[in-house]
């Protein structure tokens, strides 16, 4: 592994070292129900090139990924390798073709020594049949040597660091002759130090002529080690190109669909024009929100009245930290104040009683219980307050309900119909509902409106409005740019897990908030984590 | 670290002149070259804990009773245990991918009834009827498990009530009794010795050493391992998951049939109220022997050795005689829940390594 590195320090000089083509999609369609997860999109990798697959949530990255690797089979289109087309009916077969995929979460086994998952299913044997242990340990050492790692081949894997298990699964896909390594997300819980190992591997696998296809959402990354990027949005191709010709605000809009010269206010969300008054004393104070590899020194505040947006890309932390406030998550370090209180132990408990509801990304996961009725969901948190001795009161639930079902404008055809048969709107004002009726002092919306239709969008948007004007506290955590800025009184911008900036008054805009977002406006002072040095 | 590196064009050549030493994350700093004592500890003690519990029960047996530490003590302890050592070791491989065969009991009186009335047609007979039946019952669990997605515990506890049905049909509700023909070849491999040691005992070894064999130097006993520890990883890495678990299976059924057919020679007849609860028995000393009951890891030497110490456990309790031999399985069942406990145990302060 020596010649061909200088084109991994340059990416922008020269194309890889064989420009051939290795694998490539052409118009791939795939639906599931209801989801068009890619939609005619052609892909193609060159021998030798690192090529990062770059989109937001739901871009179709994974589907596009799955199809490559024989997870799932394309609608229409077809995938090729090295011109001739393939069908691939396994993992297996993709994996026998030369295409490998190192998981997020490693695929080896992890009760198993490090020799035994690099040669599983092909173990070299003695002359009587048998495994021969010494020449496995003995060329298992020498292959990862070759990595540059140096770890005792009969350690079971599971000891050893989250990184070095992913040198190992790279191990095994090298040494079965891969010539495609698929890596989704692979620094996303490594060290500093394991990445740096990574990125030499990664310049190896060039020297020996392998490609490799990048999932990451960390520009800083993307820009170090990769030569060319595809970027797709809604399950659509929206540009295939250099990365070294495409600066990073390009790049952060392709992927958040958002045309740098357009930027207007056309005012097609719920929220009415202008902000609201907000309180002089913050109703919650976060400081230095911390977890190992997540959250970095976090540190924000909340007033009563305002709508405080949060923004960042996929993967900056924005869930985390609304779980953080709201007890769901345990941090290693970073207190919470609430109304002027210190929080002693974060607990979810904890928090509601202290005034704070979250209504999580994943409703469907997360929050409704879609067997139960209208009124059984509405009523589900409040239900040790609406008790005496453990017995609920039924008269006070009803009322409860009926008011928050007018209040919402919830459409459904009474209080004992299932939650499963409403709409993704109204299901979504129900589990409003429920966490209003504990009378909150802050509400943690994350995605309040993601997949739920225009007009149920609207309607959402409108109570956000109407609940902050009544002085509740809200944090809104939101992808679509625009419900974020015309929503949003602030907004407090995440990168890499770290607060990355804050936005408000007039500053409050979508390219400030590009800026922001691709790293071009200065970022405060010490906020910052080592990792996010900007190479520009 | 090397937070001043001003450009990473600049940067990153650095490590690829000097290859191992210098750069940014040099690679020297890994943690890894050896295993940490902790760690080396704890897998120890999960291989050969249990040995040193059995050196110590019976280094103390011997002092405390006479009668215990004796050659034919000895002689008659071990042909005891080699029938459940037999049936145990069948289930170790199942354990091992992560499985469970409830059905082994059941099989092992069957296997039994089969082989005492194939006798009367000689001695080839005798093994090959109770192989092939229970070895079908196995294959039948395998199939049901890897193919159809079922799960094991539901399939072998179908199989355990099915085949001592079949076996209360075979034997007229338990009225009629198959003997083996006296001085037969088949009632030898029952009751001949070598030095005093029965033959079911030096076969239940022989078998011990292949089955350790297969497990550890065989790409068989490999995918089981890969099986039991991580199904999709297994599958994705090519091993073929469902003919391993079929495979598994039916060796369970062949072993446990092949030790009812022992015990029936070792009897002189088939009998029909054995094995009831065996499959307890086996798991017990398969758990305690070390091997993960959720799969992935495990030992046959340490079955053997679960094995023995439940089989001198039972001898000592009929020593002091003036205990019901009831506590047996007390006794038993509380060096169960010790194991268990400490695997736990060690797995969380592996976790934490």
């Amino acid at each position: 592994m020596a010649p061909p590195e200088a084109a991994a320090q340059a990416p922008a000089e020269s194309t890889p070292p064989a420009a051939g083509t290795v694998l490539e999609a052409r118009a791939v369609s795939k639906r599931f129900p209801g989801v068009v997860a890619l939609d005619n999109v052609s892909f193609s990798l060159r021998a030798g090139e690192t090529h990062a697959l770059v989109g937001e949530n739901g871009a179709g990255k994974s589907t596009l990924i799955k199809v490559l690797t024989g997870v799932y089979r394309p609608d229409e289109g077809e995938v090729r390798m090295t011109g001739q087309q393939v069908r691939f009916a396994r993992p297996f077969e993709a994996q026998q073709a030369g295409i490998s995929t190192i998981y997020q979460e490693v695929n080896l086994v992890p009760l198993m020594s490090v020799a035994r998952n690099i040669f599983l299913g092909r173990e070299p044997k003695n002359r009587f049949g048998l495994i021969d242990f010494g020449r496995m340990h003995r060329e298992t050492t020498e292959l990862l040597d070759g990595f540059g790692v140096h770890v005792d081949p009969r350690r079971p894997l599971h000891t050893l660091g989250i990184g070095t298990q992913q040198m190992v699964a790279l191990a095994r896909a090298v040494s079965v002759n891969a010539r495609v390594v698929v890596m989704d997300e692979p620094t996303s819980s490594l060290e500093p130090r394991e990445v740096e190992t990574l990125f030499r591997v990664i310049a190896g696998l060039r020297g020996q002529g392998i490609a490799v296809i990048y999932v990451s959402h960390r520009m800083d990354e993307l820009y170090r080690i990769c030569d060319r990027v595809t970027v797709l949005r809604d399950g659509r191709h929206i540009h295939t190109g250099d990365l070294a010709e495409l600066n990073r605000m390009r790049l952060v809009s392709m992927m958040l669909g958002r045309d740098m010269a357009e930027v207007r206010r056309s005012g097609v969300t719920g929220f009415a024009a202008g902000g609201h008054d907000a309180e002089r004393t913050p109703v919650l104070t976060a400081s230095g929100l911390t977890r190992r590899h997540q959250l970095q020194d976090v540190s924000l505040s909340l007033y009563g009245g305002e709508v405080l947006g949060l923004g960042g890309l996929l993967g900056s932390g924005r869930s985390e930290t609304a779980k953080a406030l709201a007890g769901a998550l345990s941090l290693d370090g970073g207190e919470l104040t609430v109304g002027g209180r210190r929080l002693r132990r974060l607990t979810s408990a904890g928090a509601i009683r202290a005034g704070i509801s979250l209504l999580p990304e994943d409703r469907k996961a997360e929050g409704i219980i879609p067997g139960l009725s209208v009124r059984e969901n509405i009523v589900l948190a409040a239900m040790p307050r609406l008790s005496r001795a453990g017995v609920v009161s039924r008269r006070k639930q009803d009322r409860i309900v009926e008011v928050f079902m007018k209040r919402l404008r919830i459409k459904a055809a009474g209080p004992e119909q299932k939650v499963g048969e409403l709409s993704g709107g109204n299901q979504q004002k129900v589990l409003l509902a429920r966490w209003l009726c504990l009378e909150p002092k802050v509400l943690l919306l994350d995605e309040p409106t993601r997949g739920i239709d225009v007009g149920a969008k609207a309607e959402v948007q409108g109570l956000i409005d109407e609940l902050a004007g009544e002085g509740l506290a809200v944090l809104l955590i939101s992808s679509d740019i625009e419900e974020l800025i015309e929503g949003a009184d602030r907004i407090v911008v995440l990168r890499g897990g770290a607060v990355a900036g804050e936005l408000s008054g007039d500053d409050v805009g979508e390219s400030q908030l590009l800026e922001v977002l691709a790293d071009h406006a200065p970022v405060p002072e010490g906020k910052a984590p080592a990792a996010q040095e900007d190479p520009r | 670290m090397n937070e001043t590196t001003p450009a990473p064009v600049a940067a990153v050549p650095a490590p690829k002149k000097t290859p191992a030493p210098a750069g940014g994350g040099a690679p020297r700093e890994e943690p890894a070259a050896e295993t940490p004592l902790k760690q080396r500890l704890a897998e120890l003690v999960q291989r050969q804990g249990v040995l040193a519990v059995l050196l110590a029960v019976i280094l103390v047996a011997s002092f405390v009773y006479p009668t215990f530490a004796t050659l034919d003590n000895a002689r008659g302890v071990t042909v005891q245990a080699s029938f459940l050592a037999v049936v145990a070791l069948g289930m170790t491989l199942v354990i091992i991918t992560g499985g469970i065969d409830l059905s082994v009991g059941s099989v092992f009186a069957l296997g039994g009834v089969l082989a005492a009335w194939a006798s009367q047609w000689g001695f080839f007979t005798a093994l090959l009827v109770p192989l092939v039946v229970c070895g079908a019952i196995g294959l039948l669990n395998g199939f049901l498990i890897a193919r159809a997605g079922m799960a094991p515990f539901i399939v072998t506890l179908a199989t355990l009530l099915a085949a001592r049905g079949l076996l209360l049909a075979l034997t007229d509700e338990g009225a009629t009794t198959y003997l083996v023909p006296k001085d037969s070849v088949f009632a030898e491999l029952g009751q001949g010795s070598v030095l005093g040691f029965g033959y079911p005992l030096l076969i239940a070894l022989v078998l011990f050493g292949a089955g350790g064999v297969l497990l550890q130097r065989t790409s068989f006993g490999q995918s089981l391992f890969a099986v039991g520890g991580s199904s999709d990883a297994a599958g994705l890495m090519g091993l073929p998951v469902a003919r391993t678990k079929i495979l598994v299976y039916t060796l369970s059924g062949l072993l446990a049939g092949l030790a009812g057919a022992l015990n029936a020679a070792r009897l002189s007849s088939g009998v029909t109220i054995v094995g009831v609860g065996m499959e307890l028995d086996a798991i017990s000393a398969v758990v305690i022997g070390g091997t993960l009951l959720i799969g992935g890891a495990g030992s046959v030497s340490g079955t053997l050795w679960g094995v023995l110490l439940l089989a001198v456990i039972q001898n000592l309790i009929n020593q002091i005689g003036s205990l019901n031999s009831s506590y047996q399985s007390v006794v038993s069942g509380g060096f169960l829940i010790v194991v268990v406990v400490a695997q736990r145990y060690l797995a969380r302060s592996r976790r934490t390594t």
